[in-house]
């Protein structure tokens, strides 16, 4: 128990310093939204100013990132200076975009490359699993923008996808069921390409991890109690083999909204990825801020979720934490 | 050959071998003969490279990767283990030959508890329901620990003594009420007190259970007042079987009789002999990959003769139960 | 005749848990003494958890003992420093239980007893190999093996290697923990041999531990039996196998496995 709150302390931490950080680089880096505004002549000086002042953008650094923070710890994020709205529901909409596609995705993978990787160490070194491995390989090279590109492309030439957005023109109008089918038409594409892009990897370490433990002399014992084969498998095999899958698995949810930037810039998924883009370029300083310590959040509630689930799924770790 | 009553396991020109991957091939097993009687106990006594580990893995068509029966024929129960189909050899795995594997430490998954462990040998080979499953897990367990059975059974391995993990290992081996269990090794690692424990234990399941068992050790004293029978394994082959106490006392074989002078036994003899020079059988442990046709144990031995060098001798009888693979018996 | 080592009221505590009572602490060694003379074996025998490890390594110099004190010809081990430590170290050296794990099995034998040379800066390059070689013929692995990986090494002729690497040095006290335990009989029997043909050419000392009385009985000078953390029996080997005074004695000495009364059936056939 204590290992676990000790866990969570520190990622709490971890936070603050990155929300640091994160507003030090943004509001150190020259320029700002309002830089643009100076070079149009038809805005005057003092407007600019006076807007500089309304967005407190004059106030020294220490004394911004204590209102920031404290506003942000209740839920407030910030302005956005483009939208000319509050972050906080700017953030969640395109969040929760991403997070349709990202979580079917990640999914998708892991549905995918558990059976796919058990399936393939189990016949190590023998054809289906060099036909596997030759493909994870080429897939791995291929760069995601590419695999995207080609599956937009594809969209394009056979008509059957939408070639981008999350809904069609028209949408309210659609029954539930028929909206369902929508959404996951304009789904489909984008999801095919990040289970692509991460299912290759996921494959490999899943049959790097079981191919390992099926040499384990407890594995032996167990195939000579006779112990049925896919038993074998799954409930010992994979078992054994869970601990570094399970960080990977942190891993993944940790990315869930930062891993699908490129996707859904290609495919004009209106998700976190293309905001926080735009906001960049445009130094919509709050914005930036706001999203980054969104992907943050995930990032180190995934690591720390990681970590309850080795606690919780290996038995030495929780010997090895209580004896600290 | 020697043939007893009605035999549970009979093994003929077993011959095992492993091929490295630069397709070197070392034979393991060289034509390996021998019968086991039901409620049997027979000590394989060998030590490093003679090819027990593979008699124990090959028993059960558990070779590791490279390894292959060449030849020969294992019958166990009337039912040639050779022929038999995954199937087959699945439900004899467990439910009628038990192993206990070698190094208690490994042979338990590290995630899983005890009592989990051997559930599953038994959810494996009987259709019990959840309650009788736990029920009967409960029975092993306590008949294989002394007390204390129900917070070994939460316990994991990594939780438990040397000696615990071994009762554990014994428990599902028994489990489905085997004929036959093999044990690799079976004290290796574990403290002297322990050790006479679980010898103790193994009477105790004979007696209880009449358990045949084929127990495998390079120490000879272990097998003293356990084994009935003891085979002496050399470069993978039988260099000596028959009864324990002969084996023991009158060895014939001279690796047979080299080995047992090699032992220190100052606990009986008077302590002038202290700090003297121990026998030792001179040369290096057998190159397997050897591949020459004379006795592989020529090289050190004190007896040898021309023939020694060009020919494998012969398993001769010495007496009716006890036989010898050496040219000083034959013919 | 003085001590080479004498280890005095030794006590050493490994904490359970960062905030754990006095009461909580596990203690490895409870008050242990112990005397060893130079030139001779004494042999510490006990089960598992008796402390017989952790002692070795304290003596070793490998882990701090929480209270007592361990004496090297005279010295206070606890007086020295960092640096007159590390020129004491070649004295104490220790051979392990399991040589695969102790050896780094890629290295050639060679260089692994070549190693000593290199981490006490001693001898010139030609000087080290030429040692080095003479070391590997003194344990009686040939040049041929001499060229191996360790890997490649049957365990008795890595026992041997660790022999030699521990000899490497001149030390004046061999510490060998369990390192027979884990050999084949006859290959037992060549070590020990080598054992004490080396102590009789160079004058070693030895602490052998083990949970083998056989082996104990059989090379031991001196005998010291151990129980969770003390020192329960000690004396001459003669006195300690054949008149042994403590419960744990007894206990050890009946549970080793021993065949060399016949039985009766067989002396009157």
């Amino acid at each position: 128990m204590r290992y676990l709150i000790r866990r969570t302390l520190h990622a709490v931490f971890l936070l603050l310093g990155v929300s640091l950080l994160t507003f030090l680089f943004s509001a150190l880096t020259p320029g700002n939204y309002f830089d643009e505004m100076r070079l149009n002549p038809q805005i005057s000086p003092e407007t600019v100013a006076a807007l500089r002042a309304q967005y407190q953008l004059d106030r020294p650094l220490p004394v911004r990132y204590a209102r920031w923070l404290n506003a942000a710890v209740h839920g407030q994020l910030g302005f956005s200076f483009a939208y000319n709205s509050p972050v906080a529901p700017l953030l969640w909409i395109r969040a929760r975009n991403t997070l349709f596609l990202t979580v079917t995705a990640t999914l998708l993978a892991w549905l995918l490359a558990l059976p796919l990787g058990v399936w393939s160490a189990a016949r190590f070194g023998r054809l289906p699993d060099r036909v596997i491995s030759w493909t994870t390989a080429s897939l791995l090279v291929i760069p995601d923008l590419v695999l995207a590109l080609g599956l937009l492309i594809l969209a394009v030439r056979t008509g059957w996808f939408p070639t981008g957005g999350l809904l069609s023109v028209g949408f309210d109008e659609l029954s539930a069921l028929q909206k369902l089918g929508d959404l996951a038409r304009h789904m489909a594409l984008p999801v095919v390409a990040l289970v692509l892009a991460t299912l290759p990897m996921l494959v490999r370490h899943v049959r790097a991890s079981v191919a390992e433990v099926l040499d384990a002399p407890f594995l032996r014992a167990a195939l000579g109690h006779g112990i049925p084969y896919p038993k074998l498998l799954y409930r010992y095999a994979l078992r054994a083999a869970a601990n570094p899958l399970l960080s990977l698995f942190g891993f993944s949810i940790g990315t869930l909204l930062s891993g699908s930037l490129l996707v859904e810039v290609v495919m004009s998924w209106p998700g976190l990825g293309p905001l926080l883009l735009e906001s960049i370029l445009a130094r919509d300083l709050y914005v930036v801020i706001g999203g980054v310590l969104l992907s943050m959040i995930f990032l180190v509630g995934g690591n720390l979720f990681a970590d309850f689930l080795l606690y919780w799924a290996d038995p030495r770790i929780r010997t090895a934490a209580s004896a600290k | 050959m020697v043939q007893t009553m009605t035999s549970l396991l009979e093994v003929e020109n077993l011959r095992v071998s492993y091929s490295a991957r630069t397709g070197e091939v070392c034979p393991a097993l060289s034509g390996v003969d021998f019968d086991l009687g039901y409620g049997e106990i027979l000590g394989v006594l060998g030590e490093s490279g003679s090819g027990k580990s593979t008699l124990a893995a090959a028993l059960l068509r558990l070779l590791p990767a490279g390894g292959k029966i060449q030849q020969g024929s294992i019958l166990f129960e009337g039912r040639n283990l050779l022929r038999a189909s995954p199937q087959e050899l699945r439900k004899i795995r467990g439910g009628r030959i038990g192993l206990i594997s070698q190094e208690p430490s490994c042979s338990l998954h590290p995630t899983l508890p005890a009592g989990q462990q051997v559930s599953d040998v038994l959810a494996a080979h009987e259709n019990l329901d959840r309650r009788a499953l736990r029920q009967k897990t409960g029975h092993l367990l306590a008949s294989v620990f002394p007390g204390d059975s129900e917070r070994i059974s939460r316990s994991y391995p990594h939780e438990l003594s040397g000696g615990q993990r071994q009762r554990v290992l014994i428990a599902q081996a028994i489990a489905c009420a085997p004929s036959l269990v093999v044990a690799d090794e079976p004290t290796a690692s574990l403290d002297p007190t322990t050790q006479q424990e679980i010898l103790q234990l193994f009477r105790t399941l004979r007696q209880k259970l009449g358990l045949a068992m084929i127990l495998i050790t390079h120490n000879p004293a272990l097998l003293a007042g356990l084994a009935d029978r003891i085979l002496v394994l050399y470069a993978g082959r039988i260099a000596e079987i028959g009864p324990s106490a002969q084996v023991l006392y009158s060895p014939q074989h001279p690796y047979t009789a080299a080995l047992l002078r090699c032992l220190p036994s100052h606990l009986a003899e008077p302590p002038s002999t202290r700090k003297a020079r121990l026998h030792v059988i001179q040369g290096e442990a057998p190159d397997l990959s050897w591949h020459g046709n004379g006795c592989q144990f020529e090289p050190r031995c004190t007896e040898r003769m021309e023939v020694c060098k060009r020919d494998e001798p012969p398993a001769a009888a010495v007496s009716e139960l006890h036989e010898v693979s050496c040219f000083k018996f034959a013919g | 005749m003085q001590p080479l080592l004498k280890v005095e009221n030794l006590v050493k505590h490994y904490g359970a848990g960062r905030s754990a009572r006095s009461k909580d602490k596990l203690a490895a060694l409870d008050g242990v003494s112990l005397s060893v003379l130079p030139k001779t074996t004494t042999a510490l025998v006990g089960e598992s958890g008796s402390g017989k490890s952790t002692l070795a390594l304290c003596i070793a110099c490998l882990e701090h003992p929480t209270s007592g004190s361990i004496s090297f010809e005279g010295i206070d081990l606890a007086s020295l420093d960092e640096n007159q430590l590390r020129l004491l170290r070649p004295q104490i050296q220790l051979v392990f239980q399991d040589p695969a794990s102790s050896l780094n099995p890629r290295w050639t034998a060679l260089e692994i007893v070549s190693e000593p040379f290199f981490v006490q800066r001693r001898y010139s390059k030609p000087d080290r190999a030429v040692r080095a070689l003479r070391l590997l013929d003194r344990v009686a692995i040939s040049r041929k093996m001499a060229a191996r990986s360790a890997c490649e090494l049957s365990g008795g002729q890595k026992q041997r290697l660790a022999i030699a690497r521990a000899l490497a040095l001149e030390p004046k006290l061999i510490i060998l923990d369990e390192a027979l335990s884990a050999l084949d009989c006859s290959v037992q029997a060549q070590i020990s041999n080598l054992l004490l043909e080396l102590q009789a050419s160079l004058g070693l000392t030895y602490l052998f531990i083990t949970h083998d009385f056989g082996m104990a009985a059989h090379l031991a000078d001196q005998i010291a039996v151990m129980d969770r953390g003390r020192v329960v029996e000690s004396g001459s080997a003669e006195n300690v196998l054949y008149s042994p005074n403590h419960e744990a004695t007894r206990a050890l000495l009946a549970a080793t496995p021993r065949f060399s009364e016949p039985p009766a059936e067989l002396v009157h056939a």
